[in-house]
């Protein structure tokens, strides 16, 4: 078999504007790349090793997900999968827990498995009440009968609060890919959720980047000092005017919806973002662990995507989506 | 059988590892990729020995030996072949310590051949909060071999990852430290001193374990 005439027929079936917007986004991870070699050769005495690694992280993090998105629903229900398991893993090992919560732990775990599962099997309505409703109620009981009551309420908190975030609002994302062909997507499943994770990444880097260049006056000093008000409004400028170009080549939306998600989604991710950094801070880590180089853990990385997933989700099955 | 233990380390204890405990490496470039070396470290678990088999490159990972209680390791055939064959272990006879017997005979022989011994100096599990009495052994691998340097290791989180007495793992991350190696410097009970220390060093600079 020709490979070349393969991998031609299986882009060729590719949505254009997906594979478009991946070549957008490797252009600009080109130029990012190339402003880094330019720093370095312009002021040597400056150490831009970290910038360098998380470019390089960037990389890899865009060809694993460009890869699960392109191969289609299993392999990125698979991926989402994984990131929420070793975001999850990263919260339950940082959070206080008791020692005799292991098989409440395992418990955890299993209900991650069947949450995607749920997707797996298309069952939308299992998979809105099993971890809000039934995991909710089911783990603490589970908690009850292991026999430990000290810091009983703290430690049901705690596990459902990294469910909820790590899995269920994760799993939104992957969701996204269950949608039928019959709602007229522009770039197919796969654009929905690639547009999700542009805009939501985006606006991390917008706001990072404004912050740096800009940023003067501290909008939650106690909880993230680095955030500033120049930040935030630069970023949810930017990632507003993003999302209002290019929302109608990856998704259905147009006029109010588009409108909403663009106001809307940079907020929520800016939201995650301190919102998760106050968990750090209670916990007392600044990175939740050394996985993605650079960057720190995976759920540094996708903090504010555990909160513009079911958003997004939400607004597109408000005014787009018929299946959901 | 060496290439048998090569792929299944790695392509079943690293992936294993990874799965269990993301296996979070601070330090990876001051393991020592060649023998003979000395890597000292903490024990909570024996995911602590499924770790230490991981993190090596491909290149040195086929040197690695944890040295092992042989009433625990070897107590039956099955357990035995497995312990020798894929953990690679240099088998210690620790029942038969102060004998007159040398219970170090093996390591010794290991470390001449140009390996990676791997020792825990406390000489059991432990409960995975605090680092317990050291043993001397590995001062007088140390002194047999000065040109051998002393890795120490802290490895974080494995005690929760499969506690002693429990059999089914959670999987929860993991920090594994590497300090900078130590060299021998002629007094056994001054070397055991630094060692602790260096151990207790690193450990400060882990992520905090907060289970009570």
């Amino acid at each position: 078999m020709d490979i070349v005439a393969t991998v031609r027929a299986f882009l060729a079936a590719q949505p254009p504007a997906l594979l478009l917007g991946l070549a957008g986004v490797v252009a600009l991870l080109s130029v990012a790349g190339a402003i880094v070699t330019l720093l370095t050769a312009l002021k040597p005495d400056k150490d831009y090793r970290e910038l360098r690694q998380r470019i390089a992280s960037w990389w890899v993090m865009v060809a694993l997900l460009a890869g699960a998105l392109l191969l289609g629903w299993q392999a990125t229900v698979l991926a989402f999968a994984l990131i929420s398991f070793m975001a999850l893993r990263e919260f339950l090992s940082l959070a206080p827990i008791r020692k005799e919560d292991r098989p409440a732990i395992l418990a955890a775990y299993l209900a991650l498995v069947a949450a995607y599962g749920f997707i797996a099997a298309d069952k939308y309505m299992f998979y809105l009440v099993f971890i809000p409703v039934w995991t909710f109620l089911g783990l603490p009981f589970l908690m009850a009968m292991l026999g430990q009551t000290r810091g009983f309420l703290t430690t049901a908190a705690t596990f459902h609060w990294g469910l909820v975030t790590c899995v269920y609002n994760l799993g939104f994302a992957a969701f996204l890919m269950r949608t039928p062909a019959s709602d007229r997507l522009p770039a197919g499943a796969a654009g929905l959720v690639f547009f999700l994770l542009l805009v939501t990444e985006f606006n991390d880097v917008a706001q990072y980047v404004f912050g740096k260049l800009l940023g003067r006056r501290k909008i939650a000093p106690t909880v993230s000092p680095n955030k500033t008000w120049e930040g935030f409004l630069g970023g949810w400028l930017a990632t507003g005017l993003l999302i209002g170009f290019a929302g109608p080549v990856f998704t259905p939306l147009a006029g109010q919806g588009l409108l909403v998600v663009a106001v809307a989604l940079p907020l929520a991710g800016f939201a995650g973002d301190v919102t998760m950094s106050a968990v750090k801070r209670d916990i007392g880590v600044k990175d939740t662990s050394h996985a993605i180089p650079g960057h720190g853990g995976v759920l540094d990385r996708a903090d504010s995507l555990t909160f513009t997933a079911p958003l997004y989700f939400h607004l597109m099955a408000l005014f787009a989506l018929d299946r959901f | 059988m060496g290439w048998l233990r090569f792929l299944l380390l790695v392509l079943a204890a690293r992936p294993l590892a990874l799965f269990l405990t993301g296996a979070d490496v601070v330090g990876r470039e001051r393991l020592p990729l060649k023998g003979p070396a000395i890597i000292a470290a903490n024990h909570a678990s024996h995911v602590d020995t499924l770790l230490l088999l991981a993190i090596f490159p491909s290149r040195a990972v086929a040197r690695v030996r944890p040295v092992a209680a042989a009433d625990y390791f070897l107590r039956d055939p099955v357990i035995g072949w497995f312990s020798r064959h894929v953990i690679g272990i240099v088998p210690v006879a620790r029942l038969k310590a102060g004998s007159g017997e040398d219970v170090l005979a093996p390591a010794r022989a290991a470390l001449a051949a140009g390996d990676i011994v791997v020792v825990f100096p406390e000489g059991t599990r432990g409960d995975g909060d605090d680092l317990g009495q050291l043993k001397g052994g590995v001062a007088r691998l140390a002194q047999a071999f000065p040109e051998a340097p002393v890795t120490p290791v802290w490895i974080q989180g494995a005690g929760r990852v499969l506690p002693k007495g429990e059999t089914i793992p959670a999987p929860l991350n993991c920090a594994v430290l590497v300090g900078e190696p130590l060299d021998w410097t002629g007094d056994r009970a001054a070397f055991m001193a630094r060692l602790r220390a260096a151990l207790l060093a690193l450990k400060d600079q882990a992520p905090p374990l907060r289970w009570s």
